[in-house]
């Protein structure tokens, strides 16, 4: 069934359909029609689940972790200081292997206060532990958050799904509405092998010594590691089902590609614009849209690169007294290697400033003109 | 007194564990008593058996035997609450010496 609807919405159809059992969340601007509508399906008996107000982010994260300890699907959203709110209970819910699926709306950090999108709110947890997946798509939002819940119960990690406050969270898009009993077959009920319940008394995230946390660590690591070729696998066991493929990149034009815009959440689909335009007047462009940064997709990012000539890096986000934290990534995924391309780092769209097609020709302008990247980050739309 | 017969796991590698931080009896093994700076000494000539002790104890770290308080010194970290609260003031606390 294909109904318009805005990003927010699919994120509760995606955890409709994934037939959440607890769903504990606070509202924030831009996210709250996420909960607003989950909070009906609860009422009117469309969702059988769990609704838990809480009073804060910690709290429903906290929640969260209860309900998956004791063995439910547990679903929540948030946004920016929402998500800052929330730090300390993330790495209690990757550390502690309670496989939460959340939506993030990308917002700005305050202050200056914003209700505007950048990643730095998602970015600032990068090391928590838990798998991010950029969306460029209300489609790719439902889509995603169903994928999302079979990856992290394999694995028991907990993952994000992140979408542009406003350029997606509030754009109605059409969406098609998987079917139910297909859904189901997808992603079978939540089963863990260990969980809290009465007949197996047990302590969860207890006081663990120097002789086995260092182990457990390393267990979340190598379980990370195996989530690149599970997410390609499953999003291929997706396409086969719905139609729709979902991986860790999405490139566009990249095979015959000299240059490379290289993107993630909605300024991916602005640059496919970029390129088209760009190869009308004679330059081979292309686009890789990173769709997964935790875990970084390294080998993929290097296979589709290594090919080109330059790559531009079209930041939404800055590691303040670094770079852009994207160029960072994709400059790491290629060094070391042998006959990479230079890679170019601009900074954009801070605070919700809009990334236009001319956005992208003028990174387009700036990289071709030169042989060799600037170390210092290139500001693109700021007024300086 | 408490029955300590669990015994310490430790996992040889990172296989043989599970995923999920779980208890695996590691407080039967941590003695935390030896984090103890001061320690309770009950003067049983003065104690009128009340219990309040016991009751206070945060731990909980004292027992009743045979309607005696003794406290459990592998675990008794040294609070004196028990001491602040005794109504006969039977409890000292100690300095330790190690």
């Amino acid at each position: 069934m294909k109904k318009v609807m805005m990003g927010n919405h699919a994120l509760s159809y995606g955890a409709m359909l994934s037939r959440s059992q607890v769903i504990a969340a606070y509202p924030i601007t831009p996210q709250t029609q996420v909960v607003e509508l989950l909070s009906e399906m609860c009422a009117d008996g469309t969702l059988d689940a769990q609704f838990i107000k809480v009073e804060s982010e910690h709290s429903a994260m906290a929640s969260c972790i209860g309900a998956s300890v004791a063995g439910a699907r547990a679903f929540t959203a948030t946004s920016a200081q929402g998500l800052a709110l929330m730090h300390e209970m993330l790495h209690w819910a990757s550390g502690g292997r309670h496989p939460i699926v959340m939506g993030n709306v990308n917002r700005s950090m305050a202050p200056g206060w914003s209700i505007w999108t950048d990643q730095n709110d998602s970015l600032s947890q990068r090391d928590t532990g838990w798998m991010q997946y950029y969306c460029s798509s209300n489609q790719e939002v439902l889509d995603t958050v169903i994928q999302a819940f079979k990856v992290s119960e394999a694995l028991m990690i907990p993952a994000m799904v992140v979408l542009d406050a406003f350029a997606l969270s509030h754009t109605y898009e059409v969406v098609d509405i998987p079917d139910q009993a297909v859904v189901d077959k997808y992603l079978p009920p939540f089963k863990p092998e260990i969980r809290l319940t009465p007949s197996d008394p047990r302590a969860f995230g207890g006081l663990t010594g120097s002789e086995h946390y260092f182990e457990l660590r390393y267990k979340l690591q190598k379980d990370m590691e195996k989530a690149p070729a599970l997410i390609e696998e499953t999003g291929r066991e997706y396409e086969k089902l719905f139609g729709r493929t979902l991986g860790l990149v999405d490139p566009y034009r990249c095979d015959d590609a000299e240059f490379v815009f290289v993107t993630s959440g909605t300024a991916g689909f602005t640059a496919r614009v970029a390129v088209d335009d760009l190869r009308k007047s004679g330059v081979k462009a292309g686009n890789l849209r990173i769709k997964v940064f935790r875990p970084f997709p390294f080998v993929k990012v290097r296979e589709i690169l290594q090919k080109v000539r330059k790559a531009a890096v079209v930041d939404r986000n800055c590691s303040y007294g670094a770079h852009g934290i994207f160029y960072q990534e994709v400059k790491s995924a290629l060094y070391g290697e042998a006959g990479m391309p230079p890679v170019f780092g601009y900074v954009t769209g801070l605070g919700g400033r809009d990334i236009t097609v001319d956005s992208f020709k003028e990174v387009a302008a700036h990289a071709l003109a030169k042989d060799k990247a600037d170390e210092e980050i290139v500001w693109i739309g700021v007024k300086k | 007194m408490k029955e300590k017969k669990a015994k310490k796991i430790v996992f040889k590698s990172a296989g043989e564990m599970p995923t999920m931080v779980i208890s695996i009896g590691s407080q039967t093994h941590n003695l935390t008593g030896a984090w103890r700076n001061i320690r309770p000494e009950i003067d049983l000539s003065k104690c009128l058996k009340c219990g309040i002790c016991w009751k206070f104890c945060p731990e909980p770290s004292i027992d009743i035997v045979d309607e005696w308080p003794v406290v459990d010194y592998d675990y008794c970290k040294g609070c004196g609450i028990c001491a602040e609260e005794c109504p006969a003031k039977c409890i000292v606390m100690v300095e330790e010496r190690r």
